[in-house]
């Protein structure tokens, strides 16, 4: 269900929840181990932290750069992005629709999940502990320039930010801008370009010189 | 965690930096296991052996397996290897999942699943 914070605000979070087999014994696994005192969950959220910085970007990343690149995939990734998006390879298990939504000089885009942490999880991997934190779930709403401030991008007082809110059936990735001066550089160099934080709408893109 | 431990493992998937994951339960059956090791439950080499040995076994019986499935293996290797360490037992986590299944689905969408939304609590920790 796609729908933006420009206009109401409505959700799609009121049915029940489903955890995967594999999820549901992960749990049981970490309640039995906490309870008898084997694990510690805060533990574990550090060691997960850990690692999120390199869960998974570089899928969403690849499908970026071909939009930069491509034209023609640039058009199937905006018209179906659930389908271009598997035309490379990627796609989730529980069969939720992706839409792209793309930044333009007028408009930039940013993605939340207010009420939890949907996240498209084939693109961009583990979502940053950030992302599932309640002050950004909050202020990316109220006060989405601010909390782009926080994240270090300002932005120009005419541009307009669109807060897309994320559900189990619909998650979002922007599409940013292609950074000037990369008209020569090859599609993998443009995907080292592309970080994760830009495809939710917290940064944007390296610069060339920057490519990581 | 070090690469020496990685490399330890049955090709496990990774990129330069580390272990890479597609789903969150996979992060975590990771981490939990790198847990249990610190806490001293089972060594790395115990650990390692445990999963290549369910890696093996169970690509015997079905005709291949592309990698996808190695978190899969993962989780089963470490199951049983907590039950080995009688730290947790089959009935015990087949109760739980059963109580955590029961309180997802009690769980409205974009609210925390936690057990205590379980409708008939019936599990006990001995």
């Amino acid at each position: 269900m796609a729908h933006s914070h420009d206009d109401d605000h409505n959700h799609d979070h009121d049915h029940g929840s489903e955890l995967s087999e594999a999820a549901l014994r992960v749990r049981a696994l970490e309640t039995i181990l906490t309870q008898k005192g084997y694990i510690n969950p805060a533990a574990l959220d550090a060691i997960i932290e850990t690692y999120e910085t390199k869960i998974g970007p570089r899928n969403g990343a690849r499908v970026v750069a071909k939009a930069w690149t491509d034209p023609a995939y640039k058009i199937r990734l905006m018209r179906d992005a659930t389908s271009a998006i598997a035309e490379l390879g990627y796609s989730g298990r529980q069969g939720e629709h992706m839409r792209v939504v793309e930044n333009t000089p007028e408009l930039h885009n940013l993605v939340v999940c207010t009420l939890c942490s949907c996240y498209p999880w084939p693109v961009l991997g583990l979502p940053p502990v950030w992302y599932k934190s309640t002050p950004y779930r909050s202020r990316a709403v109220i006060d989405p320039r601010g909390v782009l401030k926080d994240f270090g991008v300002i932005l120009p007082e005419t541009m307009k930010i669109r807060v897309w809110d994320s559900t189990a059936e619909m998650r979002y990735l922007v599409l940013p801008m292609r950074p000037e001066g990369t008209e020569h550089l090859s599609e993998n160099a443009l995907a080292d370009l592309v970080t994760r934080d830009s495809m939710i709408g917290t940064g944007l893109p390296l610069t060339k010189g920057h490519a990581r | 965690m070090t690469t020496a431990l990685l490399d330890a493992l049955p090709n496990i998937p990774r990129d330069k930096d580390g272990p890479v994951f597609r789903e969150p339960w996979e992060a975590q059956a990771f981490a939990m296991t790198v847990a249990l090791h610190a806490k001293g439950l089972f060594t790395w080499a115990e650990w390692a052996d445990a999963l290549a040995y369910h890696i093996k076994t169970t690509e015997t019986k079905s005709a291949c397996d592309s990698g996808v499935d190695y978190y899969s293996h993962w989780l089963s290797a470490l199951e049983q290897l907590v039950i080995a360490k009688h730290a947790a037992t089959p009935e015990g986590l087949h109760t739980l999942q059963a109580a955590w299944d029961r309180a997802a689905r009690a769980t409205p969408h974009g609210q925390p699943i936690e057990l205590a939304n379980d409708p008939s609590p019936a599990y006990t920790i001995s």
